[in-house]
């Protein structure tokens, strides 16, 4: 495992890391909500260079890990119809639906295709008329721009072979979830410098106000995530609960107003439920009526579909943060990412599989 | 698939109406839906989401952006999903 003392910027790193150490007088639970950060995180050991004092909780940001069960079952169900080209994200083929994932159905003879892009799936149905072809849509705000703009160019070319399974989540109301949830310890959020660059920090100003909290806007780069983090601690220390953005080189208060624009055009708010945490009221985004024809829902009637998760995984309560990943009974035993029992264990921004990775084996943090 | 590549804009057209543009991400050469940012000229620097130029950004922090990544073993795993596609949406 590499570590950010092998860093050409390890001596900044380390200056930034004392600092904090330097302000924090008693203890503070730091939430990075975005999977991407998490990695970052556990791969570089920036929570080792933390002090005691000051506790990373890993949120529930990783789009792989809180699309629900209910949704891979269906995807499960449409990628086995016949006539059916499905797309998906590479990483979402070795997430467990109920009985079996996107590989399975693969192997069975499913024409189930990897994409870098959605703009890609939508080029098979260009080249494909006479086959359906479905994308499946998940992501946060971060992926939205680019899945709303394919549905809207398939409508537009009037690619009637196309269609969407769509499950998009929202971090702010996450946050508030979070805040609500009895227990939560989180003092401090590091925000998601990703999703805040296409929707801006115009969300988080009354969410720090409400429930008191500092909401920092970072990056994810080893020494973003500590400038977010001294940022956080400062706040608390000095009793202030505000917005700041500490990733100004790629973020604004307005975001891309005209992705914001194609994303309000083509998707509708929706109580989405999150894998392994429940539904949250509106944190989701569905298809708007105008798009209904794209619906891969509607179009292949799997809206019935439900399902059971696994007894065996803990990963609800990772991606709350109340358990750290290897303190979950399966971890690193019956679970590994080679045969995953819950989706935080498939995706390298899953929290589970960031702890595997990095050999992070016993609670003490010791790699 | 949240992480954000850097890029540079290397050339740009249109395709169906659409402002597209050749990225080139150390190396690996891709198109990539430029609709998004519509005053992003050739020469500038990009952070691309699945395919789609989100935010402009400086040159000086693309490329720290880009040795990070290369320290995390992550610019890797990115490029294989970019050069990945060229097979997998084939028809
Ligand atoms: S280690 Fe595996 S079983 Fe345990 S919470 Fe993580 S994904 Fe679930």
């Amino acid at each position: 495992m590499k570590h950010l003392t092998e860093y050409r910027d390890a001596d900044t790193a380390r200056r930034l890391a004392a600092e904090i150490g330097r302000i924090a007088t008693r203890p503070w639970a730091i939430m990075e909500v975005c999977g991407g950060q998490t990695h970052s995180i556990i791969r570089n050991g920036v929570d080792q260079l933390l002090p005691p004092e000051v506790e990373l909780i890993h949120g529930p940001g990783c789009p792989v890990c809180v699309t629900p069960l209910e949704t891979i079952d269906r995807a499960l169900a449409i990628a086995a119809t016949p006539g059916v080209i499905f797309c998906s994200f590479g990483d979402m083929l070795r997430v467990p639906g109920s009985r079996e994932n996107l590989f399975s159905v693969k192997g069975r003879g499913g024409d189930v295709r990897v994409v870098y892009s959605p703009l890609d799936a939508v080029k098979l149905a260009q080249a494909h008329p006479d086959r359906e072809v479905v994308f499946l849509a998940i992501g946060f705000e971060t992926t939205a721009p680019a899945n709303a703009m394919a549905v809207k160019l398939a409508k537009q070319q009037g690619l009637r072979n196309f269609s969407m399974l769509v499950s998009h989540v929202l971090v702010p109301p996450a946050i508030e979830a979070i805040m609500r949830s009895p227990g939560n310890r989180v003092n401090a959020f590091l925000a998601a410098g990703h999703v805040c660059s296409v929707m801006g920090t115009w969300q988080y100003p009354p969410l720090a106000e409400r429930f008191r909290v500092p909401i920092v806007v970072t990056g994810f780069e080893p020494l973003d995530l500590l400038e977010g983090i001294r940022r956080t601690v400062l706040q608390l220390e000095q009793g202030r609960h505000e917005l700041e953005n500490a990733y100004a080189r790629v973020v604004t208060e307005r975001g891309n107003e005209p992705a914001r624009r194609v994303i309000a055009e083509v998707f509708a708010p929706v109580d989405r439920p999150w894998r392994g945490i429940g539904v949250i009221p509106a944190s989701g985004w569905r298809l708007a009526g105008a798009y209904r024809d794209h619906d891969a829902e509607i179009r292949f009637a799997v809206s019935d579909i439900t399902a059971v998760e696994s007894p065996l995984c803990k990963a609800g309560e990772v991606l709350k943060g109340t358990l750290k990943p290897n303190q979950c009974p399966a971890f690193g035993k019956e679970c590994t990412p080679r045969t995953p029992l819950g989706a935080t264990m498939v995706s390298s921004e899953g929290a589970c599989a960031a702890y595997y990775n990095a050999g992070r084996w016993s609670d003490s943090g010791a790699a | 698939m949240c992480l954000a590549v850097p890029g540079m804009v290397e050339s740009i057209h249109e395709e169906s109406g659409t402002r597209m543009g050749r990225v080139n991400f150390g190396g690996v050469v891709k198109d990539v839906c430029l609709a998004y940012l519509p005053d992003i000229a050739v020469g500038d620097y990009t952070i691309v989401h699945v395919g789609f130029a989100i935010s402009k950004i400086d040159e000086a922090s693309a490329l720290a952006t880009l040795q990070t990544f290369a320290d995390l073993g992550l610019l890797e795993e990115s490029l294989d999903e970019l050069r990945g596609d060229e097979a997998g949406a084939g028809p």
